[in-house]
């Protein structure tokens, strides 16, 4: 695994009058609900860790109130911790003085909100610019600067428009220039493109994918679907009720599910289209009948097997050199759902 | 043990009397002492308010028409209300009222600047700080309900009859909705962008002129336009403590019954605040046009 950019450590975030108070009580190992019924506090986030490798698309994926936006806003510190730390490049940002915060906020680290939050007097351009020019530079740069951004993203000939007259998905594009155009080696995404229709969505899931591979930029991203986090994030930490269940990458989670809660949650998935034909093969060297490549999915693979006349194929590498062994019976146990990991717990 | 119930249990006369002697004499010294000083900060706006009265005045009639026409056209985009505001001008002015119009207008004018000058920070700091807020909102609120011969009282006795009084009174009646929509504007303004500029880095300066201002635009508007029309509605008030203007003949028709006079300068305001409240709403509108979604895709 790449190195970590942004670690975050035994963050908690306690919503209430006392919260230095609820604390002992979280650490002593109160429940949630607990907590609210008899103190009155709301546990926000419990003893985070995570570690978010650098130049990868780090996904925290959980239903609503499960604390992921709160837990983005942890990181450029838009909430204050009750406690812990997020350390990025090796400083912490709740260590920082409030001008630190400014600079952190400024050249390290841009965001894209769900609700877009564009400026509503500004013009396309001008809400591209944003950014540079809260950096200080003049708006005429700054304009000429995001510019390129907004032609990025597929917004040449727009500048001029105000937010209102756009669409949704248009405005989200806006909303995705602005941050790019700081350069901030940091992306936070909060839920970027759950407010647009599915088509829309599938659409910027795919330019956010091309601008990563060109840019490597450290993307934190959001989201509270399932299908989302699996096609964009390198890494997936599932958050439940403000405390992390799972963490890894995508054929981890789908292969083996930390416990019942996310097996349900994955149990809708459509395991032929994720599953990666990398994640099931034996190492072999040498391999009769047909060849895939280690990225190919199993859908494809089991067509593939189904009408060859052996009952395995060879797993290549991108020099087609063969590293692996797929056999159809495993291809066929992937497809059913695990029930859970052995070490797994049951939830309520 | 009945008289108690039928009788309230009020203070003794004398002591009343003394209570009411002790404030009046401590402000009355005070005033000694103080008035002149005080006259004195005030000089400025009065130079200001005698300044622009003589130039609305000695400035000839046409140049005045066309820059009401002017003014009106560039805050409403309208050309029939551009040229509505200078027929009303020419009317106003060919039944003999144009010098006291000049006047009026001088002092609202000053009004108005006076008040959004002190209204609109006052309104931004209400806006930052629940106290503060919870603080300044009873003082408006005696400030648009206390009636105003009382307030005029210690102004008079600091300050005497004139024009610096007048202008006073005009401000005080005038200024609480300026502030109460500049705080309301701000306040109103969305949790979310106001996070984007957080988020980016924006300081609280970049914060206040890049976002919440703006934003707050159309409230401030209104607010703006609300203090014009009261500022009017005090022009036969301020009259009787020495204010030259259309109020003066006003109260010369109550005096003496000339209902043709009353009228005509009574007219004369409406059709002022008429104009006033035209143009600035249809700029205030305008300033606010990216809001509507005209040609989605």
């Amino acid at each position: 695994m790449a190195k970590a950019k942004i670690k975050i450590k035994n963050l908690y975030k306690i919503f209430g009058n006392k919260p230095d108070q609820a604390i002992a009580l979280v650490r002593q190992g109160i429940s949630k609900q607990e907590l609210l019924d008899e103190h009155k506090h709301v546990l926000g986030l419990s003893n985070i860790n995570i570690d978010i490798p650098a130049k990868r698309i780090h996904v925290i994926m959980g239903l609503s109130g499960s604390g992921k936006s709160t837990l983005i806003r942890h990181i450029n510190r838009l909430i204050e911790p009750t406690d812990g730390q997020v350390i990025v490049d090796g400083d912490d940002v709740m260590e920082m003085s409030s001008d630190q915060l400014i600079q952190f906020r400024r050249f390290t680290a841009s965001m894209v909100f769900q609700k877009f939050a564009l400026l509503p007097h500004r013009t396309v351009a001008q809400n591209a610019a944003y950014g540079l020019t809260i950096q200080g530079i003049n708006e005429r740069e700054a304009v000429e600067r995001s510019q390129r951004w907004l032609e990025r993203v597929g917004l040449g000939g727009f500048e001029k428009h105000f937010p209102a007259q756009l669409s949704g998905g248009m405005q989200q594009r806006v909303g995705l220039a602005r941050a790019l155009a700081t350069d901030a080696e940091i992306l936070l995404m909060d839920e970027a493109f759950s407010a647009l229709d599915p088509l829309i969505r599938n659409d910027m899931q795919g330019i956010l994918l091309d601008l990563q591979k060109e840019l490597h930029k450290t993307i934190v991203f959001i989201t509270h679907d399932l299908d989302e986090a699996l096609r964009i994030g390198d890494q997936i930490s599932i958050l439940r009720d403000g405390a992390v269940i799972q963490d890894g990458d995508p054929q981890d989670i789908i292969m083996r599910p930390a416990d019942d809660y996310i097996a349900d949650f994955i149990k809708d998935i459509n395991r032929g289209r994720v599953i990666k034909v990398s994640t099931l093969m034996s190492k072999a060297s040498r391999v009769a009948g047909p060849k895939f490549e280690s990225t190919a999915l199993l859908e494809d693979v089991l067509t593939v097997l189904n009408q060859s006349e052996t009952e395995s194929g060879a797993v290549v590498d991108d020099k087609g050199k063969v590293v692996g062994k797929i056999t159809m019976k495993d291809a066929i146990q992937a497809m059913a759902r695990p029930q859970r990991a052995e070490t797994g717990t049951r939830y309520k | 043990m009945l008289e108690f119930l039928t009788e309230f249990p009020d203070m003794s006369r004398r002591d009343l009397r003394d209570f009411k002697l002790a404030i009046d004499g401590a402000f009355r010294d005070f005033s000694r002492a103080n008035g002149e000083a005080i006259e004195g900060f005030f000089d400025p706006l009065l130079w200001f308010l005698i300044w622009l009265e003589k130039l609305l005045v000695a400035t000839p009639w046409p140049f005045i028409l066309i820059i009401v026409a002017g003014l009106a056209y560039l805050g409403s985009r309208s050309w029939k209300l551009a040229i509505g505001s200078m027929l009303s001008f020419a009317l106003i002015g060919y039944f003999g009222m144009w010098e006291d119009t000049m006047s009026t207008i001088a002092l609202i004018s000053v009004a108005t600047l006076l008040c959004v000058a002190i209204g609109m920070p006052l309104g931004i700091w209400m806006a930052k700080s629940d106290r503060v807020q919870s603080v300044i909102t009873p003082i408006l609120d005696v400030m648009q309900t206390i009636p105003i011969f009382v307030y005029l009282l210690p102004v008079l006795m600091l300050l005497g009859i004139g024009k610096v009084p007048g202008l006073i009174a005009v401000c005080v009646y005038a200024m609480p909705p300026m502030v109460r929509l500049t705080n309301l504007g701000i306040r109103l303004v969305d949790k979310d962008v106001l996070e984007a500029a957080n988020a980016f880095g924006a300081n609280d300066k970049q914060k206040l002129f890049g976002v919440q201002i703006p934003l707050a635009l159309p409230n401030i508007f209104a607010g703006i336009n609300q203090t014009i029309m009261m500022a009017l509605a005090m022009v036969v008030i301020a009259s009787m403590i020495g204010v030259r203007g259309l109020g003066i003949p006003v109260l010369q028709a109550i005096q003496n019954q000339y209902l043709a006079l009353g009228f005509m300068n009574g007219l004369a305001i409406v059709g002022l605040a008429i104009i006033f409240d035209r143009v600035s709403q249809k700029y205030g509108k305008r300033l606010q046009e990216h809001r509507g979604g005209h040609d989605h895709g």
